[in-house]
Formats: C-alpha cells, structure tokens, sequence
C-alpha cells in the first residue's frame, strides 16, 4: 500500500509513455487514470493508518549509493507531514488527469501527455516521502524536469518552449543552493538521512561554518533552494510563463502540488529552523514581500490563467511566512487547503479557455455565466475559498496563518501581517475582476467564439465537483487536526517546534479583532472589485490613466523580466557569444582544425619527397649507404 | 711472375668493360661488355684458386643472366636514343659520392688486418689435397644442406614469378578450359531412358542441328542502276 | 708488386663496386642498364668474398658466393620480367616515367 501509492503512477507513466503507440489514446489515458485512482486508494489509505492511527514508519526500498562512508539508503518516509501530501497530491493528480481526458481530447499526443503528468506526479510522491536529502533531491530535480516537459508541451510554440526553458533555468538557480544546503549539511552532520539529521541537531547548535553558525547557512541555503521550486520573490518569474502549458498542468504542477515543495522542504526541515532564528526572519519577510508583490500585479493582469498564477504566488507567500514565523503546521494547513481551491479555479479557468474555444484573454470574454453555469458556481466557490470569506476553506488557513504572524509580535510577524492583510483584500478584488470580467458585462468576444460557449464534459465537470467540495469542507473538517487542539498528536512529531514556540497557542488568544480582520478586508475587496467593474466599468480605465506609472508598473509586474534581462540575461548572452565566438570557434573548433591543417601542410611536403620515381629512392638509398659508411669511419677512431 | 702479370690483364679488362658496362651508348654493347667482366671476374676467381665458383660464374651468369638481358634488351623495342637523356645530369654527383665511397673502401683496406686468431675462427678450413669442387659439395650437401635447398625454392619462386608475370593469353593460344566444356549445353545431353529400351525405341540422341542462318535479303533503294 | 695478395683483389673488388654505384646514377633512367650495375656490384662482392676465403683458407666465403649468385640469378629473373611488362604496358621502360607510387 505505501509502496503502490507512490509507484503506481510510475507504473502508469511507463505504459503509457512507452507503450502509448501501440495502446492508442483512450486506452494509454484511462490506464494513466486508473492508476491514478489506485495511488490515491493508496495514498488515502495510508493517510487514514499514519495520520489519523499515528503509525509513522519507513519502508525500506534499496540502497542508493553506498561509497565510502557515504551512503544513502532509498526509503519512503511515512510520518504525517509526507502522508498528508502524499494523500494530497494523489488525490488532486488523480482528479486532474480524470479531467485532462475531456480537457486534452482534442490533443494529437495524448500519451505523451499523460506519461508526463504520471511521471511527475511520482517525482512529486518521491519528493515528499523521501528519508534522506538526496532522495528528495532526486524528487526536486524529477518534477523540475516533468515541470519542464510539461510547460513545454506544446513544444511547436514558441512561447512555451521559452517558458519551458525559462522554468527550468530559474529553477536551476535555486537547486544551485539547495545543493550547497545539501553538501553543507552533510559537512555539519556527516550524514543526509532525516534520523541522523534531526538527532544530531542538538549536537550541531555550536557548529559554525565560516564564522556563521552552520545551521543558519544551511537553513538559509535551503530556503534559497526553496524559493525557486515555490516561486518566492526574486526567483519567481518562471511562474506566471509557467501557464504556457496545458491548464491540467498549470493545475497540477504550478498551483496544487510542485510549487508546494518548497514550503514542505521548509517544514520537513522544522528541526533545523528552529534554531536558525535569522533565517526564520528572512523567510518571513520575503514571504510577507511576495505575497503583497504578486497580489499587485495580479490586479492588473489580463490573461486569466496568469492572474490565477500570480494569486498561487502570493498564496506561497502565506505559506512561507507562516514558516518563517515558526509556524509550520499553519503553512501546511494552508498548503493543504490552498491546492483544493487553487487546482479548483484553475481547473475552473481551463474549463472557461475550454468553453471560449482556447481565449485566454478577459478582456475579450464577458456576459458567459448563463451558458457555463456549472463553471461559473464553481468559480464563485474557489473565489470564494482563495479570498477567506467564512466557512470556506481559505477561510480557516489564511486566518490562521494572519494570526500566528500577529502572534509572533516581532516586527517581522508584524510586517508579515500587514502586508497579509493587505495582500488578502488584494486577492478579493482581483478575484472578483476576475470572475466579474470572465462572466458578467456585454459580451467582448466574436459571435462565432460565442455561438461556441459551452459546458464541459462530465470528466471535466466530475473533478470540479468533487474539488468545490474539497474546497469548502477541507478547512472545516481538517482545521482541529491541522492546528487545532488535536495538532500535537496529529502531527506526531513530525514537525518539530522548538520548547519555546508556543506560536499556535499564542495564536489562539489574539485579541478579537484579529481573526475577524481578513474576513473583512475580504468582503471590502470583493465589494470594491464590484463598484469597480460591475457598476461603474470605466472606473478602472480613469485609475489606469490617472496614475499611468503605477499602472505600468504592476503591469510589467514590477519590471522583474526586464531587470533579470538586463543584469543577468543579457551579459550571459554577451559572454555566450564571445565564449561561442573565440572559445569555441577559434579555440576549440580552431585547434583540431589547425592540426588538421598542419598535417595536410606537412603531408604536402612528404609527398613531394614521395615522388614516386623509382630512381630518386634508390639514389637515396646509395646517398644514405655512403654516409653510414662514413658515419662508422668516423665514429671508429673514437670507439 | 705469371700469376701476377695475367692477374692484373684480367683486372684491367674487368675494370675496363665494367666502364664500358656503365657508360656505353647502346645496352647491347652493355651487355657485351657485361659477358666480358664476367668472363675476367671468373678468370680471377681461378687464380685465387676458386674453380668451381668461376665455372658457375662463366655458367650462371654468363650463359643465363647475361644471355637473359641480351635477351630482353634485343627483344624489347626501345627507343635507347631518348633514354639517354639527362646522363649526365646526375655524373658530378654520381661521380662525388662514388669517389667518396672508393676513398672510404681504400681508407679501410689500408688500415685493416686479420684478427691473430683469425685462423683458429674458421668455420669450414680448406683441407690441403682436396680439390675445391669436392670439397664445396661437401659442405654444400652437409652442413648447408636447407640454406641449399632454400635458395633452390627461391630460384623455383623466381622462376614461377617470372613465368606469371609475362604470361598473357593470346587470343590466337588454344587452351582447354574445363568449367566452359562442363557447361557446356545441346552437344551432350543427359536423358532419362527407360531401363531395357534398345536403341529402337528411343532413338540416336544428337544434338540439334542449328539450322542455317537465312540469306540476308539486300535492299534496293530508290536510284542505282535502272 | 708482383706480389699478388688481398688488397689486390679488394681495390679490384672496390673499383668494380664504385663503377656500379655511378652506373645507377648515369642510368638513372635505364632500368636494364641499372639491374646490370646492380649485377656488378654483386660481383664485386662476391669477388670480396672469393678473395677473403683463399686468403684465410675457409671455404665459407665462396659458400656464400653461391649464395648470392642464387639471389642475382633470382633478382635478375624477376627483375627483367617486371621490366618486360612494364613495356608491355606503357610501351617505354623509363623508369622516370614510374611515379603510380607517388603519395
């Protein structure tokens, strides 16, 4: 059962990818599905057994690398931190390639496509059990890779190729320092097993590693490793081009589950932050930063399914500053809900792409809600959950996440939750923009594009249900177990919280108006995205032109691209050309071709010696013949 | 007194036609002269007392070797005039290192003496009263009897090299060739009889008769004689 | 003088072997003349070789004249074949004419 739940979906992406030519499409994509739903049978199961019967345990495989002192052991970690994604990600994947058989039915690769998604829906399940840093750094890089092929996809685009490559590279940033992380903690601990890790802590609180205390470094190294995965400020830019892919993808891999990695890579290594307090502090504040920074940008935003990605990207802040406040339980609450309603609205938009015949734009949709009603409610839920409005989902999380950073009552908690709040209201009203540009107002698209709007098949239609249920019940059902009363054992040590973070205590007893302040800036933002495009549509437009250089700048979402362009792209591109100019052409290529050329010169100049005439040679032979004899006449004298 | 006298007349000549060998005109007198230093060299060979190598010499050389380069010379048809050319193009040079070489040889056999022990080193001393002839043949059929046989495979390989080589097939030249009698078909063919049948029943197998090709016709085109 | 001893026979042998290696040279383009230079510088070994063996009384020196007589019947045989299809084929024995061996 643990096993199947995570190599079932290998098993699935192997037929399909290796045997997808001869299955054919139906039969390569249910096999992929049937699988799917046997590993969330599986995952589920497990989930019921670890979680909620608290019986963590390891489940040896084979050993990985065994050199000298150096070995890892490849093993699936079950404790409930992995057995909650596990649960999570199998679910969410199984109803995400159920709905990717109506979404991609008009696609020429189907299984390909499938295998994909199998694939890195394993890599994922590797990541998250893994016992040892290496093995999840196997997982890292094997859904970085899947994410690569993913969003590459559509590989005739252009567009996605790029985006393709761009994930990948800014990924690769941050797996550079997850990297050193990696090799820094097996300086410190001798070791990359999670056991040794965490058992040795104590031991390795007085370790300093040039001059820095070494779990200071290594907790911030990874946190760096963890900012590209989850798109962070400063490493986030591959997230919004991400949506080049497939919406199942953008679904599946930048939203609900891969993004993640990054705050579960936090929290499977609580032990080690608990005592970096300085790192604790960075996280917080550049997640309390991204998630403000992206909730701008995603106000004026266009493009349906970049809106929802930016909305991803200020939700990982939550999650990070949530960490960063020693709050790990909350970040995963939020996790947990988050890909529920996240995979939700971005299944909702695929299904909207799908009804609009592949319009991305919400400007040029509108007036669409009584021709996709279904797709509309759902939406309204995931809307809903994302913005906090009571009994929803977000409601529970992002409440709690708002009051442990009030409870942290240190100025970065404080900062975190300002901009939270702030960041909240945001989200609201984007939400709605959203929801109020996509469905309501005069029509904007085509009359053809129009006359085509239609409600999706039911396989669409199964996992949006069943996902709006996830998504206004996960946050009532989960929140006693998550970070209510009932945490300590829930979590059953795997989160480690230091003996002096009282924070889900403390966050508990927060004066009223705390947990009441989301809901509130919530319903403002949603009333406000309300006046601003329902009732009153130019509105926005007056904004735009009254204050042009703020406009401009959200919309280059805060001239990131073009800063990267500029400091780090371009001078590669420089350094490329001048490597690929002189280094290679001249040098590289010019060295074996130079030898090349020496040797003909040279055989040029024995052939001539070479004449071919038999004279020459015996006259040569003679001459050689007379000198020998001279050379013995002369030598004999001194011999 | 004799000896000496008739060593150097025979030195002289051999030196004499070797010159001539090396710079005459026309390589049939080449060859001439090359008949000649023979003859002198073996002339010399008897004074030292070497009978049988001087009749080998007068035998091998100069009736086979020498004959077989008259031989080729005379047969092939070649224009000796324009060959010529360029002879003395290379002569200083030529001429420079074999006077180098001749000065080094002189230079040597000048400053040379046998070993004291030299005659106690000898592989195969002459035994007084025995005849040269008999006493090679003894050594030849005994101790270097596979280097004998040896040089006669080389002289066999020679001689069938030099078979093959010149061989050509003349168009004129009958030759039996076996795989085309073989397959040969319509003279002989094999037939199934029936066991105890005479010649009356099946017949006097022949081959068929081709029959005559048909006279061409000739045409008449317009014109001619009418 | 009168005397006849070895360095006779060696000066003989030597001029004869000198006058072979300037036949090469002034025929260079005559390969019969030149296989006659390369008989004459076998004869001169062999007169080396003759002289040597009377004058230490071993019978091995004219042991390996018979020899070498074998190998130039031998070289002689095949050599002038090579030339005879060598005419056959280009109608000249000019040994200038031979460079197919060029690199």
């Amino acid at each position: 059962m643990y096993v199947g739940a995570i190599f079932f979906p290998l098993l699935g992406a192997c037929i399909a990818g290796f045997f997808g030519r001869w299955l054919g499409d139906k039969a390569s994509q249910w096999v992929t599905v049937f699988f799917m739903a046997l590993a969330a049978i599986c995952g589920s199961l497990a989930f019921i057994d670890v979680a909620l019967g608290s019986a963590p345990g390891v489940v040896p495989l084979f050993t990985f690398i065994d050199v000298a002192g150096f070995s890892v052991e490849w093993a699936l970690r079950y404790d409930t931190l992995s057995v909650v994604m596990v649960a999570m990600v199998t679910f969410i994947s199984t109803l995400i390639h159920l709905y990717s058989v109506g979404y991609m039915s008009h696609d020429a690769t189907i299984p390909r496509f499938f295998a994909y998604l199998s694939l890195f829906t394993f890599m994922m399940l590797m990541l998250v059990t893994a016992d040892n840093l290496v093995q999840l750094f196997f997982g890292w890089e094997g859904v970085g890779l899947a994410s690569y092929l993913l969003i590459g996809y559509w590989y005739e685009k252009e567009s996605a190729n790029r985006a393709a490559m761009k994930a990948f590279i800014v990924n690769r940033v941050g797996d550079v320092f997850f990297m050193l992380g990696l090799a820094l903690t097996f300086w410190t601990f001798q070791s990359v097993e999670f056991e040794t890790i965490f058992a040795g802590v104590d031991a390795a609180r007085t370790a300093t590693f040039l001059g820095m205390p070494a779990l200071e470094v290594i907790a911030l190294l990874l946190f760096l490793g963890a900012c590209g995965k989850s798109a962070q400020i400063g490493l986030h830019t591959w997230l919004p081009d991400a949506m080049e892919g497939p919406t199942p993808v953008s679904a599946l891999i930048h939203a609900a589950t891969m993004v993640t990695a990054g705050v579960f890579l936090m929290c499977r290594m609580s032990p080690v932050l608990e005592y970096a307090p300085t790192t604790l502090t960075i996280i917080t504040i550049v997640g309390a930063t991204t998630a403000i920074f992206a909730a701008t940008i995603g106000c004026v935003q266009n493009d349906i399914k970049r809106i929802i990605a930016y909305s991803t990207c200020s939700q990982l802040g939550y999650m990070f500053f949530a960490v960063g406040v020693g709050a790990y339980q909350a970040a995963m609450f939020h996790l947990f809900t988050h890909a529920f309603f996240k995979a939700l609205l971005f299944l909702g938009a695929g299904s909207v792409i799908h009804a609009m015949s592949d319009e991305q734009d919400i400007r040029r949709m509108g007036g669409i809600w009584k021709k996709i009603p279904l797709t509309y409610v759902m939406m309204w839920v995931g809307s809903l959950a994302l913005a906090g409005v009571p009994y929803f989902a977000g409601y529970y999380s992002k409440d709690m996440v708002l009051e442990v950073a009030f409870a942290a009552h240190s100025g970065a908690g404080s900062y975190a939750f300002a901009m939270g709040l702030l960041a909240a209201f945001l989200t609201a009203f984007y939400s709605w923009r959203l929801i109020i540009l996509t469905f309501h107002g005069a029509p904007r698209a085509d009359k053809h594009t129009m006359d085509h709007v239609h409600e999706s098949p039911w396989t669409m239609a199964v996992p949006l249900l069943v996902l709006s249920g996830g998504a206004v019940m996960t946050g009532t059902l989960f929140y006693d177990l998550f970070v209510g009363h009932h945490q300590a054992h829930f979590w059953n040590g795997a989160i480690f919280t230091a003996a002096g973070n009282q924070i889900l205590e403390a966050a508990h007893h927060v004066p009223e108006w705390v947990p009441l302040a989301p809901t509130v800036v919530g319903l403002s933002g949603i009333a406000l995205a309300y006046v601003m495009y329902m009732f009153a549509p130019k509105l926005p437009a007056m904004l735009a032109n009254a204050l042009p250089g703020v406009h401009r700048f959200l919309l280059n979402k805060w001239y990131f691209d073009e800063l990267y362009d500029a400091i780090f792209v371009r001078p590669a591109q420089y350094l490329a050309r001048a490597l690929w100019k002189t280094g290679d052409m001249r040098l590289i290529d010019g060295v074996p071709n130079g030898a090349a050329a020496a040797a003909v010169s040279v055989a040029g100049g024995a052939v001539r010696l070479q004449s071919g005439r038999v004279a020459s040679y015996a006259f040569t032979m003679i001459i050689g013949l007379v000198l020998f004899v001279t050379l013995l006449l002369v030598g004999m004298p001194s011999r | 007194m004799i000896a000496a006298l008739s060593f150097y007349l025979f030195a002289a000549v051999l030196i004499a036609s070797a010159v001539m060998v090396v710079t005459s005109r026309n390589p049939v007198h080449s060859v001439l002269f090359l008949i000649l230093a023979f003859f002198n060299a073996a002339a010399l060979f008897l004074l030292v007392g070497a009978e049988f190598l001087a009749m080998i010499l007068v035998i091998v050389y100069v009736g086979a070797v020498a004959v077989l380069f008259l031989f080729v010379v005379m047969m092939l048809d070649v224009d000796f005039s324009a060959i010529r050319e360029g002879f003395q193009r290379y002569a200083p040079i030529g001429g420079a290192i074999g006077l180098v070489l001749f000065a080094e040889l002189i230079f040597v056999f000048s400053s040379w003496t046998f070993a004291e022990d030299a005659a106690g080193l000898r592989l195969n001393p002459m035994t007084p009263g025995v005849d040269n002839t008999r006493e090679i043949g003894r050594i030849l059929y005994t101790d270097h009897v596979w280097l004998f046989q040896l040089s006669g495979l080389i002289l066999l390989v020679a001689m069938i090299g030099a078979i093959v080589l010149t061989l050509r097939n003349k168009p004129v030249a009958k030759r039996q060739d076996i795989g085309k009698q073989v397959s040969r078909m319509g003279s002989v063919n094999l037939r199934q009889v029936r066991s105890g049948a005479g010649l009356a029943e099946t017949g006097i197998e022949r081959p068929p008769v081709e029959a005559p090709p048909a006279p061409t016709r000739v045409e008449h085109h317009g014109g001619g004689h009418h | 003088m009168l005397a006849i001893g070895l360095s006779h026979y060696l000066t003989v042998g030597a001029i004869l072997f000198v006058l072979g290696i300037l036949g090469i040279f002034l025929n260079r383009k005559n390969i019969i003349v030149i296989l006659m230079s390369v008989e004459l510088i076998l004869l001169s070994v062999n007169l080396n070789l003759v002289a040597f063996s009377a004058q230490l009384g071993d019978l091995t020196g004219q042991i390996f004249a018979m020899f070498i007589l074998t190998v130039a019947a031998a070289e002689a045989a095949i050599g002038l074949a090579i030339v005879v299809i060598h005419f056959r084929n280009r109608g000249t024995i000019e040994v200038d004419d031979v460079s197919t061996l060029r690199g």
